[in-house]
């Protein structure tokens, strides 16, 4: 089983925000808590780009590096998860994410954080699976069920891809070579890691032809 | 004698600055090297350990390959 990856494709995000809407019904996520958002850069300018940002699973995750109590665990799908009923709230691993994924209940008038809540990739948490428990917890496991993040499945544009690593980069690279445009994925390699880059190309570049005729300026 | 003692200074005071400004050639990476945490919660059990697949992981493998494609309309449109 490779590891489940989410995948946003900016050329496609048209904002419609269905996906956060489709998260927070489908976990009842309490008021104030975005478990996904989508952000806008350069809105109202042309060539302005939209992206469902949520916790991207990271290969390395800088929260569960952080977590003074250890809370945080990987799947054996790569999906990471925390324990809430170890979780302090003390909000290390928000600083840490470079998404803003960790979100924290805000009760009373004096601001005190409840315990951190994020995106699950739909996985659930470590309660019996599609236990009334874990739904109250951590929402709904639809892995469990045979299924994938609704925020992806529900995605009307299909601008937003979750499951399988391999699987959704190979949907992406047909998608990125029919339109023959807007190959960089938003938030990859922060969460997945790029490959190294090489000192030298494979192929060296041909040399420039030399300019013929003209004048040179 | 002067001339001497006077290259013996500037040199050692040349090959201090060089040491010093070399020191931070050799500055060691300051981000952290990741290792696994000591996960203390309640452990989790797999998708697959679920009433749908009753522990069957090559099924629970299936269906979510299946699941997999249809976010690939190219495949569903053709």
């Amino acid at each position: 089983m490779a590891r489940m990856k989410f995948l946003c494709d900016a050329e496609r995000c048209i904002e419609c925000n269905g996906c956060v809407t489709a998260c927070k019904q489908e976990h009842d996520v309490p008021w104030g808590v975005n478990r996904r958002r989508v952000v806008t850069i350069n809105d109202g300018v042309p060539g302005e780009r939209s992206i469902s940002v949520a916790c991207m699973h990271c290969s390395d995750a800088p929260c569960m590096a952080v977590c003074p109590v250890d809370c945080f665990y990987r799947t054996e799908e790569g999906v990471v998860l925390h324990d809430k009923d170890l979780c302090i709230g003390c909000g290390y691993c928000f600083y840490a994410c470079p998404f803003g994924a960790p979100q924290f209940p805000q009760a009373g008038a004096f601001g005190v954080r409840g315990k951190m809540d994020k995106c699950t990739f739909c996985a659930g948490g470590p309660e019996q699976n599609n236990s009334e428990a874990e739904f109250k917890k951590y929402g709904r496991n639809r892995l469990a069920e045979g299924k994938l993040p609704v925020c992806a499945e529900m995605c009307a544009t299909k601008a937003l891809l979750g499951g399988e690593g391999d699987v959704i980069a190979d949907i992406y690279r047909e998608r990125v070579t029919k339109r023959g445009k807007g190959g960089d994925v938003w938030g990859w390699a922060t969460a997945y890691g790029r490959p190294d880059a090489p000192t030298q190309p494979a192929v060296p570049a041909p040399a420039p032809a030399p300019a013929t005729g003209g004048p040179k300026s | 004698m002067i001339k001497r003692t006077f290259l013996k200074a500037t040199g050692a005071a040349v090959a201090a600055g060089v040491a010093a400004g070399m020191a931070g050639c050799g500055e060691r990476p300051q981000v952290i090297e990741y290792k696994q945490g000591n996960y203390q919660g309640k452990a989790d059990n797999p998708p697959w350990d679920s009433a749908t697949f009753k522990g069957n992981k090559g099924e629970w493998e299936r269906a979510i390959k299946a699941r997999n494609q249809n976010q690939n309309e190219y495949k569903r449109t053709a």
